[in-house]
């Protein structure tokens, strides 16, 4: 009876470890990866269409916390602008990104650096696993961005350092304050096939009254034949 | 009391603990495994689900042919008529309603596990039931309801639902139709206070292919109500011998979705290729903006 419990824990307590680790080392987010998600994966846009296929009009802020002081810039839109004055990617940054109808491509870039592409825009996205603490630097559209893996499984990324841009291509803005969280989780569907569910929480005390929740889905694609790189447009 | 009969009984004492401590590496650990979904989950209506704000707006629904012509032919003076005041809306309107979720378990009183969770309704929501107690779907022949009939699994700390068994109803409030065939597989991902609800909805009549939608709540500490006001039926203006509906290619509401926010007419009438990004290149980016 020991022998069997002495033996039972063994087992259990190795089949805890993550895939690949070596015995005795620490395993690299590659490997501890409890879930696959790289691969091509397009926006399937069931929500807020109207928002996020067309440019909304100015004024068409609906479902979105503003603080009066958002209010007043997104007001002050001008998509013309924005473009002459190089900041046509405003409605790209991380806050917004995986709201925009776009192809995703995930890869690894390091065993402990997560990669996420983006045609519509060309934006890239870098997820760091296990990386030092951030030195304050040059604020980018995508920010610095530390990823966790958790339970259900589930990647959870938090991101900082941004430059200010726009919730919504109408010129919603979030400040360079913002902090945005993220939760990606992969779901099968029922008739085969696979859904990334990414939630999105966007903090932002200087333009939003309450976090900003949205949740977005993309369906797996079989490679990247549909890979369409567009630049962005402010328009 | 001999020293063998002590040793014996020290043994067995033992031995039962060892073997507690063995189950519980299975039990409590699949226990362990799950999340606690019961409580007050807040809207976060931060996205636009309901699209009910113009009678013609199916966009991000991918509608079948048969599902549009039904679609258009909707009238929301149906909504007046007597039979129809309290209809309700299926089981996946707890996605896209504008309302939080009050979610509760009944638990077997001897052994602890949950037997079902069940999510509140309201006045236009029935209470949705999800069965944890591993029995199974009835007969494709037993009764149909609002709420239909749900079943559910951990998956991990998932709690995976399926429904069948819906009345046929709407999928969208602006008459976008679904079939009593229609069923919906949600997954409910919790992470810290916030909820999000991946449902996949199924529909072999009305829609071309599966229509995926997900939303985020955020726990509560005010109670939400497990109820909403009854429902009273009272004379509208539409007598019993009338239907309200259009005839094919007379719904007057038809390019409302363009006229007012630059929506192509092929996505404001919820055709599935309108849903995927390539479908921008077919519109002018000129339009909406004033």
């Amino acid at each position: 009876m020991k022998v069997f419990l002495i033996a039972a824990l063994v087992t259990l307590s190795v089949g805890a470890q993550p895939r690949g680790a070596p015995a005795g080392a620490a395993a690299t987010a590659k490997a501890s990866a409890p879930m696959d998600m790289t691969g091509y994966w397009v926006a399937f846009v069931t929500e807020d269409w109207r928002f996020r296929m067309v440019t909304p009009r100015k004024g068409d802020y609906q479902a979105v916390p503003m603080t009066d002081q958002a209010r007043k810039i997104a007001d002050a839109w001008d998509p013309a602008a924005d473009e002459a004055s190089g900041n046509q990617c405003k409605a790209y940054g991380a806050a917004a990104i995986m709201r925009v109808p776009a192809r995703f491509h995930i890869t690894w870039q390091d065993d402990n650096t997560l990669r996420v592409d983006s045609d519509s825009g060309m934006q890239t996205r870098l997820f760091h696993f296990n990386s030092p603490p951030l030195s304050p630097g040059e604020r980018t559209w995508q920010g610095y961005s530390t990823g966790q893996w958790q339970r259900p499984p589930s990647l959870k990324v938090a991101t900082t350092n941004l430059r200010s841009g726009y919730l919504r291509k109408n010129g919603v803005p979030y400040s360079e304050n913002a902090a945005v969280t993220e939760y990606f989780d992969i779901a099968p569907l029922p008739s085969g096939g696979q859904v990334l569910l990414v939630t999105t929480i966007v903090d932002d005390p200087e333009y939003l009254q309450q976090p900003f929740i949205v949740s977005s889905q993309f369906k797996k694609e079989a490679d990247g034949s549909k890979w369409d790189p567009t630049p962005c447009t402010a328009k | 009391m001999g020293s063998d009969a002590v040793h014996r009984k020290m043994s067995r004492a033992t031995a039962t603990i060892l073997a507690d401590v063995f189950l519980c590496l299975f039990a409590c650990g699949t226990a362990a495994a799950q999340v606690e979904i019961t409580g007050s989950w807040a809207a976060r209506n931060h996205e636009v689900l309901t699209g009910d704000g113009l009678p013609v707006d199916f966009t991000g629904i991918p509608l079948s042919e048969e599902g549009r012509i039904r679609a258009l032919s909707y009238s929301e003076s149906q909504l007046a008529m007597v039979e129809r005041q309290c209809q309700g809306w299926p089981a996946f309107y707890f996605v896209q309603g504008p309302f939080g979720l009050k979610i509760w378990s009944e638990t077997d009183p001897l052994k602890g596990n949950v037997i079902s969770y069940t999510i509140g309704g309201w006045e236009d929501r029935a209470p949705l039931t999800i069965w944890m107690d591993g029995r199974p779907h009835p007969s494709k022949y037993a009764e149909h309801t609002r709420a239909g009939f749900t079943t559910g699994t951990w998956d991990g700390s998932t709690l995976v639902t399926y429904t069948t068994h819906m009345k046929a109803g709407f999928l969208r409030k602006t008459g976008a139709p679904s079939s009593d065939e229609a069923t919906m597989t949600a997954r409910f991902y919790r992470h810290g206070d916030i909820l999000t609800v991946l449902a996949i909805i199924e529909d072999p009549i009305y829609l071309a292919e599966p229509w995926i939608l997900s939303r985020s709540f955020q726990l509560s500490a005010t109670p939400l109500s497990p109820i909403g006001p009854p429902c009273i039926t009272t004379y509208e203006g539409v007598t019993r011998e009338t239907a309200p509906h259009y005839l094919p290619e007379k719904n007057p509401f038809v390019d409302e979705m363009t006229a007012k926010y630059g929506v192509p007419r092929d996505a404001a009438i919820g055709k599935p290729e309108t849903l995927y990004p390539e479908y921008r290149r077919n519109i002018s980016p000129a339009a909406p903006v004033r």
